[in-house]
């Protein structure tokens, strides 16, 4: 193809890096999904052109330079396109959670006034004609799948394809618009717009430029090696940021594959099949295939069970050790190797984690034993700490240097101090540069010398120099009498129970901690289902005798380690509740990340609060819900509350 | 007296053809019992056209003979305005017409892929010996139908029970599954029995959403029995109301609903 590409050699674009991609991994794949039970392959050649199909067609739709394409969808090839079409045509990106109900949705879109929509399919394009009423910029809407959709009106509906097609068509008339659009792209032009999923108040449009996107997709990849060789499975939010880094800032540095699942509840078959050596999950994924994996070992026969035990014993002794490359006997590391036959290869073949060569979880604490268990079958599973405003990467873990505890050493190029209030701040290369629309916040978070502050508090260890993170800063308060209340770090402790999905603790400014706490369907179903506890719903197996039992013992012995730490001892749970319904994001509980918005649950829920300080031994209460749908509902029940057993930090204090 | 001409518009605005398949005065009796008395009515192409009425009312009969697998003793059944002959059901199924049952009847040994591949059975071809060997036309063949059969699949969204045997799935996803084996077969007619019988809200408004999008995508004429009015009243484009074997109302479902014999038959009248 003869065009200038002025940018290529540069690489400073998405449009560039495909290009350059393009020349030099042509016929090597650069995305794969699975449809109709076979995986498609498009090769970095064929991408080029389709994204210019799109692009073209985009133009031809009358895209200007400037205006904002709003993606909403599940991870699919067709969609990552998109972000790059846009970008080639001199508009901006923005990602949106598919999830999101309409009325979100329409926050974000009237926010960044997109005259553009692209959407996956007739759901989406249901909810964005819902709201188009308050979007006084939107002019078109482009879908990708048409089932169901051929009623609809086509004024400003459009087929995914359609467009491609009239792009393909107008090529002649608009080629020349495209290569100068594209050669005006630089690294400080703004290469994505992701909104931040807002614990506190309404979602932030992160700008972000070309320069930090790439940059950090760069040092991240030298950082472990990353080549044009990986495989990747793409199943994360396309809104939210490390999805952004991982299947298309690294993915086209490197030119790796990024490899999309059939539909969402076929990923852990496509996992399988595809079997990524770069995987990405936050906490909560690992915490389920180990459940998972628990709870089916529970039904395997003698013999499988127990070889299972034996060797998962053993690999929990040395298996860390010999991934970090510490010195390990000739004799156990043969017996790791037996086990590994036996055990931990079909283990991780199965979990589709046989080929990882560096996995990360983020976003969240990960429990030490998780965390532990898939170190120990050898699978070198990190942790990185980071933020959308950073561009993901603050601080991460080097290969030989995991723990559970920290978060690692700061990322490349990548400069940290530690304010007198103990919060964490960075300036980095992927420092965003602004809250769109929003110079005050910007201002706030952001300071003249590019120190971004974080909001969460932590430290850095004297010896191995690694970054430990206590809390958000503003959830750090202080109790009535002046203790220090850190409800992150209770609440982590009590989520590492596979029983316990989510814990909120409350007790800022209160002479005693109280919790709420959400049962994991999955793990006290299968309990309850081997126990021959009959139950009907979530709210009667959340409200069982014996489930409650059960937690107030995790409760209790979550208080008993809180209390040997003298700082934080005043945060051990005094009383507890399992609540009627899982929170979640639909009713503004969780935010679309599945983070606790605290402030709303303590209004929401003001009167179980109420209750759990006032000794009352039960409470009736009622809770509007939100279905998907939209639709509103609302549940009564009545909670048991429950006293749990705390220990004394005194006592403890005397027996030493 | 069949104009294959004439069609109507339903209040969507989608355009109903002629008349695919015409009941004329059909009588079914079993022994003494008369299932089904002196029954007429029309089937239009792409309409969605349900049966209703109380239980006992003969409509599962009635899509029996529909199907081929009663005969009645009275009466004709023309389908693309020919005189159907008496005819074994597999005969039925081969001029393109589909079911699903009101009892569940899959392989429940067999993968869900596998269940739906039997939808295929009519298209295919090859003899005992080639399919056996799995050579030359049979191999091609095979190819040929899983491509249709993944589209359904794809359809209907069972994507991630592609494997798994029929027996371990929930209720709501077995119907799922019948209707895909059904639509497998790319029926130019297709016959529900109790699609929704069974079936919480929420997996009733999934049913409906894909039986509209069946009708709307592959322009599939159904007709469905469904004891649901809700359901019923929204979903189809016209109503035959039976009661005790007769036919008591036909139309649409605001003229059926305003029926003084359906709401009688329903609601019970008194008999002095």
């Amino acid at each position: 193809m003869a065009q200038t590409q002025s940018g290529a050699e540069g690489k400073q674009s998405l449009p560039a890096l495909l290009h350059r991609n393009a020349t030099r991994f042509g016929s090597s794949p650069a995305y794969r999904e699975k449809e109709f039970g076979i995986w498609q392959t498009w090769t970095w050649s064929q991408t080029e052109k389709e994204i210019e199909a799109l692009a073209l067609g985009l133009i031809n739709l009358g895209v200007n330079e400037g205006d904002f394409i709003a993606i909403i969808g599940r991870n699919r090839p067709y969609l990552y396109w998109a972000m790059v079409a846009a970008q080639s045509v001199g508009a901006v990106p923005v990602p949106l959670y598919q999830d999101a109900n309409a009325e979100e949705m329409a926050y974000v879109l009237q926010h960044c006034g997109a005259r553009f929509v692209i959407v996956s399919d007739q759901e989406q394009v249901d909810k964005v004609i819902e709201v188009q009423d308050q979007l006084h910029q939107f002019e078109h809407l482009i879908y990708l799948d048409p089932r169901g959709l051929r009623k609809y009106d086509h004024h400003t509906l459009h087929q995914y394809s359609h467009v491609q097609d009239q792009g393909r068509a107008a090529r002649d008339e608009w080629i020349t618009d495209l290569n100068a659009r594209r050669d005006k792209l630089t690294y400080d032009s703004t290469c994505v717009m992701l909104y931040t999923s807002g614990t506190t108040g309404k979602p932030k449009g992160v700008v972000l430029s070309n320069r930090n996107v790439i940059e950090s997709a760069k040092n991240a990849s030298d950082f472990d090696k990353l080549t044009d060789k990986e495989d990747i499975l793409s199943y994360l939010p396309m809104a939210w940021v490390g999805d952004f880094i991982f299947s298309v800032g690294q993915a086209y540095w490197c030119g790796f594959c990024v490899n999309c699942p059939e539909s969402a509840d076929t990923m852990m078959t496509d996992l399988r099949e595809i079997g990524p050596t770069y995987f990405f999950a936050p906490p909560r994924v690992f915490e389920t295939q180990l459940t998972n994996v628990m709870i089916r070992m529970e039904d395997a026969g003698a013999l499988k069970k127990n070889m299972f035990h034996k060797y998962m014993e053993h690999a929990k002794k040395v298996g860390g050790d010999i991934l970090d490359g510490n010195p390990v006997s000739t004799a156990d590391r043969m017996k790791y190797a037996i086990g590994n036959t036996l055990v931990y290869g079909p283990l991780k073949d199965t979990l589709g984690l046989g080929r990882v060569r560096v996995g990360y979880t983020a976003g969240e604490a990960i429990g030490p034993e998780i965390f532990e268990f898939y170190r120990s079958l050898g699978i070198n599973l990190k942790q990185l700490y980071g933020q959308t405003e950073a561009t993901v990467f603050i601080t991460v873990q080097p290969d030989g240097e995991v723990r559970a505890d920290t978060v690692g050493v700061p990322a490349p190029d990548v400069e940290i101090k530690i304010d007198d209030s103990g919060e964490i701040h960075y300036r980095s290369p992927g420092t965003f540069v602004e809250y769109y629309k929003n110079p005050e916040s910007t201002a706030s978070t952001k300071d003249a010398e590019g120190w971004v502050a974080t909001g969460d508090a932590g430290f850095f260890e004297e010896n191995s120099g690694h970054l430990r993170i206590i809390d958000r800063a503003k959830d750090v308060g202080k109790m009535a009498d002046g203790a220090m209340f850190a409800p992150k770090y209770v609440e982590n402790k009590l989520k590492f129970y596979p029983d316990i999905l989510e814990a909120v603790l409350f007790g800022n400014g209160k002479d005693r901690c109280v919790a709420f706490i959400n049962i994991d369907l999955t793990a006290v179903g299968n309990w309850a289902e081997r126990n021959n506890i009959a139950y009907a719903s979530y709210q009667e197996l959340a409200g069982h005798p014996k489930v409650l039992d059960t937690i107030q013992s995790h409760v209790e012995t979550v208080n008993k380690s809180v209390a040997e730490d003298p700082m934080l001892s005043g945060c051990q749970v005094h009383r507890f509740v399992v609540l009627h319904k899982e929170l979640d994001a639909d009713d503004g509980e969780m935010t679309r990340t599945r983070k606790v918005r605290r402030r709303i649950v303590e209004d929401k829920f003001a009167d179980i609060i109420g209750a759990l300080y006032d000794g009352s031994p039960e409470i009736s209460t009622t809770t509007e819900v939100t279905y998907e749908d939209g639709r509103k509902g609302s549940i009564s029940a009545t909670l048991d509350i429950r006293d749990a057993a705390v220990s004394s930090v005194a006592a403890k204090l005397a027996a030493e | 007296m069949l104009d294959a001409s004439e069609g109507y518009v339903t209040e969507d605005g989608r355009q109903i053809g002629g008349v695919v398949m015409e009941m004329k005065n059909i009588t079914l009796r079993f022994g003494g019992v008369v299932a089904i008395k002196d029954i007429s009515f029309d089937i239009r192409e792409g309409e969605i056209r349900a049966i209703i009425g109380p239980n006992g009312a003969g409509k599962s009969s009635m899509l029996n003979v529909i199907s081929g697998f009663y005969i009645p003793q009275e009466g004709e059944v023309f389908f693309h305005g020919k005189k159907r002959p008496q005819m074994r059901p597999y005969e039925v199924a081969r001029q393109g017409i589909a079911r699903t049952f009101q009892n569940i009847a899959l392989f429940e040994g067999m993968s869900v892929l596998d269940n739906v591949m039997t939808g295929r059975l009519n298209h295919m071809k090859s003899g005992l010996f080639s399919q056996a060997l799995w050579r030359g036309k049979a191999e091609q063949e095979e190819t040929e139908n899983r491509e249709i059969v993944e589209k359904v699949i794809d359809f209907l969204e069972i994507q991630h029970i592609r494997k798994t045997p029929v027996s371990r799935l929930p209720y709501g996803l077995k119907k799922r599954v019948e209707l895909a084996r059904a639509l497998a077969a790319e029926p130019k007619l297709l016959l529900l029995d109790e699609p929704m019988a069974g079936m919480n809200v929420e997996e009733k408004e999934d049913m409906s959403r894909f039986i509209l999008d069946v009708n709307d995508e592959f322009g599939t004429t159904i007709a469905l029995i469904e004891h649901d009015m809700g359901v019923v009243m929204d979903l189809s484009d016209r109503v035959v109301v039976m009661d005790y074997g007769k036919k008591i109302g036909d139309g649409t479902p605001d003229e059926v609903r305003t029926n003084q014999d359906v709401i009688d038959a329903y609601l019970g009248v008194s008999h002095d």
